[in-house]
């Protein structure tokens, strides 16, 4: 089943690019079309997405992260996250392979299979980098008024971690 | 709001490391960081590029349409005010799907390309839409049935059972996606469109 991965990517384009075919599209020129467009339009995600990595790696640089992990660590002890696990539940929505990084650290420090190893495992595998996708999505259309988005993806992450420690308690 | 928040971090981030003697530290993370945002841009634009290749002839070939046929009875609660057979609900669908089978490659430049489907009907352009933030969230808090690189590091790291995470995570996803999406619908009735 962890091999599912590996297929789906190859099948989906199969499937397109079969489907292209029996229905006499130019499959070749209909793709040299769809990259052009998007190259042009594309460029718009850059100057945001560098706003986000410079402002992220001067966090982490800094040691201003750990200072927040440092602060909420009793928040968490209250939540039911054990606070080993606080480190990955700030870098999370800020960093995709900062929180990666921290995981495989909490892996190789407590093991996979502890009560730790397996919050963190929950963690990682039902969370997105938000900030990331809130940026790279909305410099994609140049939307400066995000309204209440971040808001709400930031409450997702939240319940994400406590009900990731609960179902660990609950189902293994 | 996002100004507010990024001069913070920087603000935040400079004082810590007056504070905490990382002024070194800092200096060269501020070099490396262009060359590192240019670096996860090109990996991006490159996959963007190739999925707008791929997504035309999906498009060209009735892929989307049906997809989106199949995922409409699931999204009109979410986006009532979207057309059924839309561009918009199509650009969805195919986002959906690459986040439900795990394809992270291929789930951001689909999705990309469902906001800019999504900016074209959108009256301000400079303001989200509510279906923008339905669309954002559901993906920040994105399900996926398969956390397939979890699985590989826990393996890589000697677990007995790697896939044994499958079903709290698909349950914990499914929790903090119904309150994320249940946010948007609460949050939004305090800001009001055209403040914050």
């Amino acid at each position: 089943m962890s091999n599912f991965g590996a297929y789906a990517l190859p099948i989906l384009i199969a499937v397109i690019v079969i489907c292209g075919i029996i229905k006499k599209v130019g499959v070749f020129d209909c793709f040299t079309d769809g990259v052009k467009q998007l190259l042009t339009s594309s460029l718009g995600i850059l100057p945001s997405l560098m706003g986000l990595i410079f402002a992220v790696s001067l966090l982490k640089a800094s040691g201003g992260l750990d200072l927040i992990v440092k602060l909420l660590t009793p928040v968490a002890e209250f939540l039911g996250i054990p606070s080993q696990a606080m480190p990955l539940a700030v870098v999370s929505p800020v960093s995709g392979s900062g929180s990666l990084a921290v995981f495989e650290g909490i892996l190789s420090e407590f093991g996979p299979d502890s009560f730790i190893g397996r919050v963190a495992s929950v963690m990682v595998g039902s969370s997105e980098t938000s900030l990331y996708a809130v940026t790279v999505y909305y410099g994609a259309v140049a939307v400066k008024r995000t309204r209440h988005t971040i808001a709400a993806a930031l409450t997702a992450d939240m319940t994400c971690f406590i009900v990731s420690a609960m179902t660990v308690r609950l189902f293994m | 709001m996002m100004n507010y928040v990024w001069g913070g971090i920087v603000i935040f981030s400079v004082v810590c490391a007056l504070i905490d003697g990382g002024m070194g530290a800092l200096t060269s993370a501020i070099i490396d960081s262009g060359e590192q945002a240019l670096t996860i841009f090109l990996g991006l634009y490159g996959m963007m590029a190739l999925w707008g290749g791929l997504m035309k002839i999906a498009e060209s070939a009735g892929v989307t349409d049906f997809i989106a046929r199949i995922a409409y009875p699931f999204l009109r609660f979410l986006f009532p005010k979207l057309k059924k057979g839309g561009r918009e609900i199509q650009a969805i669908s195919m986002n959906i799907t690459a986040n439900l089978f795990g394809i992270g490659n291929a789930a951001t430049p689909l999705g990309i390309d469902a906001m800019r489907k999504l900016q074209l009907i959108n009256p301000d352009k400079n303001v989200a839409t509510d279906e923008m933030i339905v669309f954002v969230v559901m993906n920040s808090a994105s399900m996926r049935l398969i956390p397939t690189t979890v699985a590989m590091l826990r393996a890589n790291h000697g677990s007995k059972n790697p896939m044994e995470i499958l079903l709290p995570s698909i349950i914990t996803s499914a929790c903090a996606l119904t309150v994320g999406l249940i946010c948007t619908k609460l949050y939004g009735r305090f800001c009001r469109r055209g403040r914050v």
